[in-house]
């Protein structure tokens, strides 16, 4: 037991990092409404972005965190004109920038599938050195703590509400005026900046950029804000609590992946279990509904609210 | 003033499924007409508002409203001058946004969306007044999700919505239809109210014959895609529901087929 509790700062610190890509999987999962799966290519260009600009570029390590956002930025652009302009759906023009992602990627690795990044050469932010991982859960605290009231302050503006419209109700939306398929493209820029952001992270934390470092990336996203949602959905109306939920949601996934491990799951099955989790996940709401519209039809059509 | 000029529409041109909706229809709305449509399944009365708000580009003909050819604007720059409330109730609101934030997006329609406050404070106390005076209680309920609202609750709101920043022209369409009779006549009552308080310049489609005739100032009836009678001033006034069937079977030569039509007719 001591020995568990002793090993948590490890995925708790993992955990929050994927709770910041998470962050971004809810913009355009939740609030855009749409399955947006550039996330897999804009982690991985995230990291790499930071890896080749800090170990060959020797550029300070916060300015290449900005470029790493910013280098997202343009994929969610990429993704976004594919889907509002190209009249590609959105989860195939995802795909599209997913896919053409890999290569870039490997250019901009300079053709190396993997670039290492120490905390033992540079000044890294976070790291995964067990005599610094306190550390590292606190700026990981700070970057989820600034990035959520940064969004809370966003989504309330004039901006926000009309990007929140598009998602609900695109004929609403353009009925009062709001260009539905700028928000749209908007909503997927930020959503990728901050999904880089967390590959910039990652890849300080794990040592390396790889250029696959994003495979499933999505899924992962997806169980993080999937689990913050059934755990607290009911308890957090508020949104910044809503999107702290998905950064826990990743905590918790990354603490129960590791228990797993330690009980002996081989670390290849892991994305397996992973998809069974999200698929359960988001199968639970369908079945209710189901199990509802039954108890419904039993009582006679009476609901409870007659 | 509102000129339709000679619009044709052409769905799913070149298929088996090809229908003329459209066909050569044209129309003036002088400032402060309030307008009744009525007519046959498929005539084209939804189809002549969508075409309106530009939901999709006609195929020829022009719209222009106030002097001002919206014709190839997009539906959301052409929203700047046109209110619409939609038959389902689902459609005119934000489900999951609250009831002053509704109002608050339809007051920008029309406006650069910027970084300030979505809602501002003195914005709240407006809203709590319209609120009053629809006198439905929701002006208690300011901050609840619209999606917990009822469909009569949520047209009313929409109606708000709709007309909060003056329109140059009001869409209703249908907007009754989906409300149960008590309600729906609610909902028109205060479409009328709105309308006459705010002077507006309104086209509103109806299957119940009564109501158009009773509602407005001037009545058109549409069939396969063209305006066959414009009714207006005494005429109006005069007009039953016996008449106007006998003067659509005149005009169109076959007898009217809109059961939903018919079955209101009282």
């Amino acid at each position: 037991m001591l020995e568990f509790l002793q090993s948590l700062p490890s995925p708790i610190a993992q955990g929050m990092i994927w709770g910041i890509m998470a962050i971004g999987v809810y913009i355009t999962f939740k609030i855009l409404d749409l399955a947006d799966l550039t996330v897999d290519g804009s982690i991985a260009l995230g990291g790499a972005v930071l890896v080749v600009l800090t170990t060959v570029y020797q550029v300070n390590i916060w300015v290449a965190m900005a470029i790493a956002f910013a280098a997202g930025c343009i994929a969610g652009l990429i993704t976004g004109i594919l889907h509002t302009k190209f009249g590609i759906p959105a989860i195939l023009a995802g795909i599209l920038t997913q896919l053409a992602l890999y290569s870039i990627n490997l250019a901009i690795m300079e053709g190396k599938a993997n670039i290492t990044i120490s905390w033992r050469n540079y000044d890294l932010i976070v790291s995964s050195k067990t005599s610094g991982l306190g550390i590292t859960i606190l700026v990981c605290g700070i970057f989820v703590a600034v990035i959520i009231a940064l969004l809370y302050w966003f989504f309330g503006t004039e901006l926000g509400h009309s990007i929140r419209a598009t998602g609900c109700n695109q004929a609403m939306a353009r009925a009062n005026g709001i260009n539905t398929d700028s928000r749209k493209i908007l909503g997927l820029v930020i959503s990728n900046g901050i999904v880089a952001l967390s590959g910039g992270l990652l890849a300080q934390f794990s040592g390396s950029a790889d250029v696959n470092m994003g495979r499933g990336a999505i899924v992962i996203g997806l169980a993080a804000v999937i689990i913050g949602e059934v755990i607290f959905g009911k308890l957090f109306k508020n949104f910044a609590l809503r999107l702290l939920a998905s950064v826990i949601g990743g905590v918790i996934y990354y603490i129960v992946i590791s228990i797993v491990l330690k009980l002996g799951l081989p670390a290849n099955y892991l994305k397996l279990l992973s998809a069974v989790v999200v698929a359960l996940f988001l199968a639970i709401p369908y079945w209710k509904s189901i199990i509802q519209a039954k108890n419904v039809k039993n009582s006679g059509g009476k609901s409870k609210n007659d | 003033m509102i000129e339709i000029n000679n619009i044709y529409k052409t769905f799913n041109p070149g298929t088996v499924n090809e229908k003329l909706a459209l066909d050569g229809v044209s129309l003036t709305l002088n400032d402060g007409d309030f307008c009744t449509v009525i007519g046959g399944n498929g005539a084209g009365k939804s189809t002549m508002l969508n075409a309106l708000a530009g939901v999709w580009p006609v195929d020829s003909g022009s719209v222009v409203i106030d002097g001002v050819n919206v014709t190839s604007l997009s539906e959301h720059k052409r929203a700047k001058y046109i209110g619409r409330v939609f038959q389902d109730p689902m459609t005119g609101t934000v489900a999951d946004m609250e009831i002053v934030e509704n109002l608050a997006l339809a007051a920008r329609r029309g406006k650069r969306r910027g970084l300030s406050w979505g809602v501002k404070k003195e914005e709240k106390e407006k809203y709590r007044e319209m609120l009053t005076e629809l006198d439905l209680g929701l002006e208690d309920r300011m901050t609840s999700k619209v999606g917990l609202l009822s469909g009569g609750q949520r047209q009313a709101i929409t109606l708000l919505m709709a007309t909060i920043q003056k329109p140059k022209l009001l869409l209703l369409d249908e907007h009754t239809a989906a409300l149960d009779p008590k309600t729906a006549a609610k909902v028109l009552e205060l479409s009328d109210k709105i309308i006459e308080e705010n002077n507006l310049t309104a086209l509103m489609v109806t299957h119940n014959m009564k109501d158009a005739i009773t509602h407005g100032n001037r009545l058109i009836m549409m069939s396969d895609g063209k305006i066959i009678l414009d009714i207006s001033g005494e005429e109006k006034k005069q007009l039953t529901v016996d008449q106007l069937l006998q003067k659509f079977e005149q005009v169109s030569g076959s007898k009217m087929d809109n059961d939903r039509m018919l079955l209101s007719k009282d």
